[in-house]
């Protein structure tokens, strides 16, 4: 594959434990430009907790990142912000009582040089990012709260690309969506891809990431049982992988694989 | 409906401005006409200042989701202080009456007040004790403290030009002052509304059309003549406007002169702290945090907003503003005295809440609040102008609170 190029994103031996549990443990995992990585397990398998290390999140216990074979520090949100990584919640993670400009723009907002918000500059910008994702899209002055699942969903997806992502991480991002809006997202998704953009598609849905991955890790109890390009396992070898954690001839093992 | 829409007023601000004409409709023919009277309103307005500044914190403490229970006891605390700051510490520095005691004594209480309410937000946002039991505490403690300051001994008189904060002859800045006030105001409404056109102009969004902004304009202007008619229309005592006219060397005439009260320096305050406030909530990115924080917690903290900051900040800002509101009741009645502000905690949070301002947080305005704030005084004063007991008072005024909190929610319910 892509052994040669420096990855985009490189997670070496992350732990983290929460009062004495270990909810990740010696996790590595890897993402290029312009690949779909699907992150897949169970629930508690750990990977929305290693996730949401790379988002700044949560701070790990040990083990590094590397953002462009640099070392990088992670701290909070901020600091994964200005390393270009975006995230999309599971949770959509919106404020429900303000609306779509002041979520998109939510911690970066822009400002007059009088050092006021620019309501109507942020707008603008939002009803550019909001065209693209959902064109029929027109309640720009309402609360968050009042627009449809599909709605808050493309708000979301706006917050995370319109600040030049080179990253982009997916929590099942598909989890509350109808099957037009789940296609909408697909598509979205080759089309980032196209652009040069890294993803992480955290999914249940073993259709979904089939459909958009190139790669797959899977995680069960905290550890990586094993990674593979999409080709070269079946999705019964994936579902091994995923409920007994036994690693197929066609992937490479991880710490986590059964013997 | 429609025709609010298009005028882009909100239906709950209708909906309160409705609720205080009804007041004061009704106790002005329940007491034969005392009420809507120059007299009684500019003292109902001078009577509403404290708990309107406070109200305006309250707005955001409770947007962020929290309360504070001690705003009532921190007014009394700060009140003593300032109380001896001016009246014992500042005279013996530099003697009585000098010009410079009111603004330092304003300057102390509003750092006393901000101190004291950055130390209830370090307590709330990094130790996470539950903003109930700080403010809790708090009450009890400061009520405590403003005992202490002097060991119960009222403190008195207060400083010429300090007293002008709490209103009375001193705080009555007179017609031509008020005129000139009224007039910056209507300018500045005017102002702020074309600018904000132009900005959507810009950028090509869909404008209200013009005779809708116009009629507000209209509506705004007059609501300030209005007000300006009404603080004008009262007169000073005769005995002082005599005093005033024989210090000028002229003679007193023999019908008298209409000297007028004009404006209020409390009340002057107050729409200040409130311009102010509003500002600080709708453009500034400060309180674009406050509601996002209130909305969800958990995506304000993901957006990268140090959350616990904001929230300290926040409380920071309620003890400020309980410092200055201490400042207009201390003036306001001469004296520093432990008790001063009791029970203000709650006719605060009434103000908030009855305001349009959620519990459950993230929604709030200080132009409600400061409604709400003169709708609770109203009620209060009317009673007093009717001569019902105390006791009696507390008893409506109770009922109306909850009262107002279920329609509201009734009405929240059908909207959405």
């Amino acid at each position: 594959m892509a052994e040669t190029r420096t990855p985009l994103v490189e997670m070496r031996s992350i732990s983290i434990a929460f009062g004495g549990i270990k909810a990740v443990e010696e996790a590595s995992v890897d993402l290029y430009p312009g690949e779909v990585v699907g992150l897949l397990g169970h629930n508690g398998a750990g990977k929305s907790t290693l996730i949401k290390i790379l988002s700044g999140a949560y701070r790990a216990d040990s083990g590094e990142i590397h953002v462009d074979g640099q070392k990088a520090e992670i701290n909070s949100p901020r600091d994964a912000k200005a390393l270009g990584i975006e995230t999309i919640y599971q949770t959509l993670a919106l404020a429900d009582n303000v609306d779509a400009a002041a979520n998109i723009f939510l911690g970066r907002e822009k400002l007059t040089r009088w050092g006021t918000l620019d309501d109507a500059a942020m707008e603008s910008e939002t009803r550019k990012v909001m065209a693209r994702l959902n064109p029929h899209f027109r309640r720009f002055n309402e609360p968050v709260s009042a627009l449809s699942g599909g709605q808050r969903q493309s708000v979301a997806i706006g917050r995370a690309i319109h600040f030049n992502a080179r990253v982009l991480i997916m929590d099942e991002p598909t989890a509350a969506l109808g099957p037009a809006e789940t296609a909408q997202v697909g598509e979205l998704t080759k089309q980032l891809k196209a652009e040069g953009i890294g993803i992480f598609l955290i999914s249940h849905d073993l259709h979904d990431v089939f459909d958009l991955a190139d790669r797959i890790a899977v995680m069960k109890n905290g550890k990586v049982v094993g990674t593979a390009p999409i080709g070269a396992v079946t999705r019964d070898e994936v579902l091994g992988m995923i409920i007994g954690g036994k690693c197929p001839p066609g992937a490479i093992p991880g710490p986590g694989a059964s013997l | 409906m429609e025709l609010l829409r298009k005028l882009e007023i909100d239906a709950r601000l209708i909906g309160m401005l409705s609720a205080l004409a009804v007041i004061w409709l009704g106790f002005h023919i329940l007491s034969q006409g005392a009420f809507l009277t120059p007299r009684n309103l500019w003292n109902l307005s001078v009577q509403t200042s404290a708990i309107a500044v406070m109200a305006c914190g309250m707005v955001l403490v409770i947007v962020t989701r929290n309360i504070d229970l001690s705003v009532g006891s921190v007014l009394g605390f700060v009140g003593m202080a300032i109380g001896v700051f001016q009246a014992r510490w500042l005279p013996e520095l530099w003697g009585l009456e000098n010009p410079l005691t009111a603004p330092t004594t304003l300057v102390f209480a509003m750092l006393c007040g901000g101190i004291i309410g950055l130390f209830h937000g370090v307590l709330i946002a990094y130790l996470a004790i539950p903003s109930f039991i700080v403010t809790l505490g708090g009450l009890l403690v400061w009520r405590g403290a403003a005992w202490w300051v002097t060991t119960g001994q009222t403190v008195a008189p207060m400083d010429g030009r300090f007293r002008a904060i709490g209103g009375g002859i001193e705080g009555a800045i007179g017609s031509t002052a008020s005129w000139v006030i009224a007039a910056s105001a209507i300018l500045a409404i005017v102002m702020s509304m074309l600018a904000r056109r132009r900005r959507r102009a810009e950028f090509g969004f869909s404008l209200r059309p013009a005779w809708a902004e116009a009629l507000v304009i209209i509506l705004a202007a007059a609501s300030v003549v209005a007000v300006t008619l009404v603080v004008n229309a009262y007169p000073l005592p005769p005995g002082i406007a005599r005093r005033l006219i024989e210090a000028q060397g002229l003679a007193w005439p023999q019908g008298g002169v209409h000297i007028a009260h004009g404006f209020a320096v409390p009340v002057l305050i107050a729409v200040l702290v409130g311009v102010v406030m509003t500002f600080v909530t709708k453009r500034l990115r400060f309180g674009r945090y406050v509601f996002s924080i209130g909305g969800n917690p958990d995506a304000a903290s993901l957006s990268g907003i140090k959350t616990r900051a904001v929230t300290m900040q926040v409380f920071g800002l309620m003890g400020m503003l309980t410092g200055l509101a201490a400042c207009i009741t201390t003036a306001r009645l001469n004296a520093a005295t432990n008790s001063a502000g009791t029970l203000d905690e709650l006719y605060v949070i009434a103000a908030a809440v009855i305001g349009g301002t959620s519990l459950a947080g993230g929604v709030g305005t200080i132009v409600g609040a400061m409604l709400g704030a003169l709708i609770m005084q109203s009620l209060q004063s009317g009673m007093v102008l009717l001569g019902l007991d105390t006791p009696l008072q507390n008893i409506v005024v109770g009922i109306v609170l909850v009262a107002a909190i279920w329609l509201d929610g009734l009405y929240r319910r059908r909207i959405r």
